[in-house]
């Protein structure tokens, strides 16, 4: 007996007769073994087939896992008597030797589908189709109709159409069984699928969060003391984590917008400041290009440092005509005509560079105002 | 005082958001997930839902889907960085989108706009506004609703630079009341175009 009551389908090895097919055979479908025991007989008296049938499940069903018990031999003896007689009888009456390959192949393939399929694909069938036992009872009222053909009739060459009926009724009966359980077996093997593709998603997830998330939420809880390293290590975690879920795989000594990401995310990590990128379009990088995100990380680093602005917004559009990168800070602002000649930050690596690629760049600000930067280069 | 209710699945950060809402701001409930915000929104008729957009029981979307038409309107608020995400709340129904690192007066003063009726578009919303609406060859069946006009788009670019309606007023010499109208005929644009990259986000949605 399994946990849920429903014994799986196998041999005894206490109280059987012979192999225990029929002990167990009644164990599993829950019936009285003298039921089981009794059919056997009938169809041993019906022919050899019995005998087949026997033997397929002696051979197919695994012993089950008990002390062996002894066989009660009186049993055995009445049960061989009675089937020995009705043998008798119906060899005298030469009853159904032509439905003996039918009835065979049927009954092992019956038994073959029961045993192959697992106990808890059974149980599922049983509880949410039930309608479909009605589909199993009509299929076997067509096969056991189509076997009478075979039992009623002897064949002869005016019978042939007969025959063929009788054979188009037992296949049609075998379809009307077996389709909705191949269906169903079909249908589930796909569930079965997705849901192993989900516990490997699920798999990569959790092995993401433990080497990234739970290591930075340990070095925040080292570092509690520090909350300007706390927010720097949240901010840096974040967006790693974001990158992680919502942005496609992109190589970012590939693609403008990557790098321009991957500057912002660099400033914001090395000086603790927040930088909201956002990007439109996107090209390669060639030289130009680069220098242009040299410019932009410049400006980037002047805001952190410099104009102790609470956040950076950098916003990055490819159109037709160019490239435009805009950083804009709400900082104190300066006034660019006050900066000493020596200064390079402003003039040199961005104005300077800008221009030597053929781009050129504005500075707009004012003092109390912020400062915004925009780079600009056609194509 | 604008009544608001709050739609978001993490306690904490329903807490966070009551902490720090201005004293303009009445929170008059809070839901959890998608059955609860519609059956809280039916009671209590807020001016104003502040929606997050992943909700267990099918996310502010459904949320949408159901209460919509109302005259309460939605203001989105997510931390995801996803496009499809960003423009399928904003197509369901939603006047705005903003993400949750928002600060405290900047969420208010948001609030406020929506209750008046108007659009809220954060830098990021106007970015993937921008690209979705960016000349590609996708061919265009209606001029009208698919296709930003040249100011519509200087206004948009100007917000995702990190500009406020002030200054973007300032910066075109016009007055807030027209950035706002620009705003929200972007916004109309958004949700009833069916501009091929439109379709493409939602269809990804299975929203459309």
């Amino acid at each position: 007996m399994t946990s849920n009551g429903i014994a799986r389908l196998d041999r005894a090895k206490d109280g059987r007769l012979v192999a225990g097919v029929c002990a167990g055979l009644a164990g599993h479908l829950g019936l009285e073994p003298l039921a089981v025991r009794l059919a056997f007989v009938a169809l041993l008296a019906a022919g050899p087939y019995g005998y087949a049938a026997y033997i397929a499940f002696w051979l197919l069903l695994p012993e089950r896992d008990e002390p062996k018990g002894r066989r009660d031999l009186l049993q055995l003896v009445v049960y061989a008597l009675l089937a020995a007689g009705l043998s008798v009888v119906t060899g005298v009456s030469g009853v159904a030797q032509l439905a003996l390959w039918p009835a065979l192949v049927i009954g092992v393939g019956a038994a073959l589908l029961w045993q192959q399929t697992d106990r808890r694909q059974r149980e599922r069938w049983s509880t949410l189709t039930r309608g479909m036992w009605w589909r199993g009872l009509l299929g076997m009222l067509l096969v056991v109709s189509g076997i009478g053909g075979f039992f009623v009739q002897k064949v002869s060459p005016q019978q042939i159409p007969q025959v063929l009926l009788a054979t188009a009724i037992i296949l049609t009966g075998v379809t009307v069984i077996l389709t909705p359980w191949l269906v169903k077996l079909w249908q589930e093997l796909d569930a079965e699928r997705a849901e192993r593709v989900r516990s490997q998603e699920r798999a990569e997830v959790a092995a993401h969060i433990h080497d990234s998330v739970l290591h930075t939420l340990t070095l925040i809880q080292r570092r509690a003391h520090d909350p300007k390293e706390v927010a720097r290590l949240a901010r840096s975690q974040e967006r790693e984590l974001r990158a992680w879920l919502y942005q496609p795989k992109s190589d970012s000594s590939q693609l403008f917008a990557a790098a321009v990401k991957e500057v912002s995310a660099e400033v914001e990590d090395t000086h603790g400041v927040p930088v909201e990128v956002v990007c439109v379009g996107d090209c390669p990088l060639d030289e130009r290009v680069s220098a242009m995100v040299q410019a932009a990380r410049e400006a980037l680093v002047n805001a952190a440092k410099y104009s102790e602005a609470p956040a950076i917004s950098v916003y990055a559009e490819v159109t037709q005509e160019g490239l435009e990168v805009f950083v804009r800070d709400r900082g104190k602002g300066f006034d660019l005509d006050g900066i000493p000649a020596d200064r390079m930050g402003v003039r040199g690596s961005i104005i300077g560079r800008m221009e030597r690629h053929g781009g050129t760049a504005r500075v707009r600000s004012a003092p109390g105002e912020g400062t915004e930067i925009r780079l600009e280069l056609k194509k | 005082m604008t009544r608001v209710v709050l739609v978001d699945d993490h306690q904490m950060f329903r807490t966070g958001v009551k902490a720090e809402l201005g004293p303009q701001i009445e929170v008059v409930g809070e839901a959890a997930d998608v059955d609860e915000a519609v059956a809280v929104i039916g009671e209590t008729r807020p001016e104003v839902v502040l929606l997050d957009v992943h909700l267990p029981g099918g996310g502010g979307v459904e949320v949408l889907r159901r209460v919509l038409p109302s005259p309460t309107r939605f203001l989105a608020l997510s931390v995801s960085d996803a496009a499809e995400d960003v423009i399928g709340v904003v197509r369901g129904g939603a006047r705005g989108y903003v993400t949750k690192t928002i600060s405290g007066p900047e969420l208010t003063d948001a609030i406020g706009r929506v209750a008046e009726g108007d659009a809220v578009f954060s830098p990021r919303l106007a970015g993937f506004v921008l690209d979705a609406f960016s000349a590609t060859a996708a061919p265009v069946a209606d001029p009208e609703l698919d296709q930003l006009t040249a100011r519509e788009r200087e206004v948009l670019r100007l917000i995702a630079r990190g500009y406020a309606y002030k200054e973007i007023a300032k910066e075109l010499f016009i007055s807030v009341k027209t950035v706002e109208t620009h705003v929200s005929s972007v916004l109309r644009k958004l949700q009833l175009s069916n501009r091929h990259e439109l379709s493409r986000w939602a269809a990804a949605r299975r929203l459309v």
